[in-house]
């Protein structure tokens, strides 16, 4: 394709006798083929869903048509080579490290998308960008390396400590294991990871509000953090629960960061510094002997398809609820 | 007066506060970025030598004896320019057919819905997808088995970030070009592709630099060799996972040569990151302003 120069209108005017213009019959069939062409394409993301989950579930029948679905989410223990498949280790894991990630993105994630929606100039925001942008870019293996450099040691070093002198009464503080290595450490990198997704689609929910109720409240003489409280926080709370919902799925299905750090023990965890291993984790950690062991390969398909079902779930109503926000704003 | 003076003061001072609190975060969140990128470079510039960039691994490598990890440098070139190519093939037509055909119709939503919730799909999912239909179909771990689930992964980022440019175009162009008498595929093709061009390629290398990263994914369908890949139909290395298999090692210089290789990763992320602003400034001269 010529770029340079605009060839689609003058190119039939100027070329007339060396180049014969294609009818408008013919014309009219391309486009009719074309469309219906990427008519088929564009089934294939509604389809694919279909597709991925339906392929789980057959891979993962064999081991739930041997046990009972409660028996496998809700059991204690994982001895594949005995046949025992208990998630609940797994699932627990990752809802601990899912909840410690969010608790520690969420507060500071909030103030950064207010800061940057309703209190930054443009040239800030602008500077902005990159930063969040670099920080979504960074691979997660990267993530990991940071983690297992930086914040495990941190964990071992300096949090851990002050937890052992000052939190030892509180059950779920306790330090328990003297590696650094845990559900904190994977709290921590999993907060970093989700917070470019969190404050994106908070600072664009907050961008929903028009104008004119932002200058109404500041006109009566309200100032801007008793706007935000109390005139555009009510509005966009959908949105930002939205956001968070998001990020929490996100944080459900990373997988080599938090493996990289979290200690990958299969055991219930008690305490934040407690290692753990989330499903995704478990899936990545055992899929080499999966094929040697009976049943093996069907349930760590089958976690995935529990990760997926609850991705979906989360996935699809914060979307629902964040499309209805946005669609007012053009309304 | 002197209690509503004291009420004006005191919400100034909660003002105050909040953006003090504001400031905070954002100096996290900017210095954590800083932090990240000081951690890979220190620890991976002191082992990055042009070994590594230019060699496969030999004997005794992964006890650390000679050799790099070129293997993976150029696996994962591979797996990332083939599976955005794939993408491009799919995420072009969808895009195209839901500006010119869809819209914002409830069709349009639906396809755009889909798409998020694909988005929101972990690539560990993907890669297990992946895996599953291997067995299936009775193939082996393979750099086309790989391309095929990276494609995947990258469709809905592409296809969304293309979407979010191009329904954004102005329509007065495609009405001029409409009213001329050209067909909606001509529009879509000639116009909106050129106009849309810059929006187009940051939206192909956003795709690319999340696809060179990804390492779940690849860990089911990729498999992990020493060689470079010669035929599609053979497993092949790749950069998230020689950093992952190498920082598992027993041997310091061996985890030495992980971070360098967290290190080169993390450069190729950058170049791409940058290149895509740099690139869609340029093209920009061809749309019409």
């Amino acid at each position: 394709m010529n770029l340079a120069k605009p060839s689609f209108i003058p190119k039939s005017i100027t070329t007339e006798g060396r180049e014969i213009r294609p009818s408008v019959a013919a014309r009219t069939r391309q486009d009719r083929a074309a469309q219906r062409v990427f008519f088929i394409i564009t089934l294939l993301p509604v389809v694919l869903i279909l597709i991925v989950t339906i392929a789980l579930l057959v891979r993962a029948w064999p081991i739930l048509g041997t046990y009972r679905l409660s028996d496998l989410l809700l059991g204690e223990t994982w001895k594949p080579n005995s046949g025992q498949f208990g998630f609940r280790p797994f699932i627990l894991g990752t809802v601990w490290v899912t909840i410690v990630g969010l608790l520690l993105a969420v507060p500071p994630c909030l103030l950064v998308s207010i800061y940057l929606a309703e209190y930054a100039h443009a040239r800030t925001r602008s500077l902005t960008k990159p930063i969040l942008d670099l920080l979504a870019a960074i691979p997660p293996v990267v993530y990991g390396v940071w983690g297992l450099l930086a914040i495990v040691p941190f964990v071992d070093d300096v949090i851990a400590p002050l937890a052992d002198r000052w939190l030892g009464s509180v059950s779920i503080l306790r330090v328990t294991q003297p590696t650094g290595f845990g559900i904190l450490a994977g709290g921590i990198v999993l907060a970093v990871m989700i917070a470019p997704l969190i404050i994106a689609v908070t600072f664009e929910v907050f961008s929903t509000v028009p104008n004119d109720l932002r200058h109404a409240a500041l006109a009566v003489g309200a100032t801007r953090w008793q706007t935000i409280r109390t005139v555009i926080f009510p509005q966009v709370l959908p949105g930002v629960i939205a956001a968070i919902v998001l990020g929490a799925s996100r944080a459900f299905g990373e997988t080599i960061a938090v493996m990289m750090v979290v200690g990958n023990t299969p055991t219930v965890p008690t305490s934040i510094f407690d290692t753990a291993t989330p499903l995704p984790a478990l899936i990545a950690n055992n899929y080499g002997e999966m094929m040697s062991i009976p049943l093996y390969d069907a349930a760590l398909l089958g976690a995935a398809l529990v990760l997926l079902v609850v991705i979906l779930i989360f996935n699809i109503l914060s979307t629902l609820v964040l499309q209805r926000m946005v669609r007012r704003k053009w309304a | 007066m002197g209690m509503k003076k004291k009420h004006f003061e005191r919400r100034h001072l909660v003002e105050g506060f909040v953006k003090f609190l504001m400031y905070v975060a954002f100096v996290i969140v900017a210095g954590t970025l800083g932090l990240i990128l000081w951690t890979v470079i220190s620890r991976g510039f002191p082992s990055l030598t042009w070994n590594m960039v230019s060699q496969v691994p030999k004997g005794g490598y992964y006890m650390g004896k000679e050799g790099g990890i070129l293997n993976a440098i150029i696996g994962s070139a591979y797996l990332a320019t083939g599976g955005t190519l794939l993408a491009i093939l799919l995420s072009l037509p969808i895009a195209l057919y839901l500006k010119a055909y869809l819209g914002d119709s409830k069709w349009g939503e639906y396809v755009r819905l889909s798409l998020d919730v694909l988005w929101g799909i972990p690539s560990i999912v993907y890669g297990a997808f992946g895996f599953a239909l291997m067995i299936m179909l009775g193939m082996r771990a393979s750099l086309l088995a790989a391309i095929i689930v990276l494609a995947l992964v990258e469709l809905p980022i592409m296809t969304r970030a293309m979407d979010e440019v191009i329904r954004r175009m102005p329509a007065d162009l495609e009405h001029a070009a409409l009213a001329l008498g050209s067909t909606k595929f001509e529009v879509a093709l000639r116009v909106v592709t050129r106009q849309m061009l810059p929006g187009i390629v940051t939206a192909i290398l956003l795709a690319f630099g999340r696809g060179i990263g990804d390492a779940a994914s690849v860990l089911f369908t990729a498999g992990y060799t020493d060689r470079i890949p010669t035929s599609l139909m053979r497993p092949t290395a790749s950069l998230p996972l020689a950093v992952f298999f190498q920082l598992g090692s027993p041997y310091a210089e061996v985890r030495e040569r992980g971070y360098a290789a967290a290190l080169i990763l993390t450069i190729v992320v950058l170049v791409v990151s940058f290149g895509a602003r740099g690139l869609s400034a340029r093209l920009s001269k061809y749309a019409v302003k």
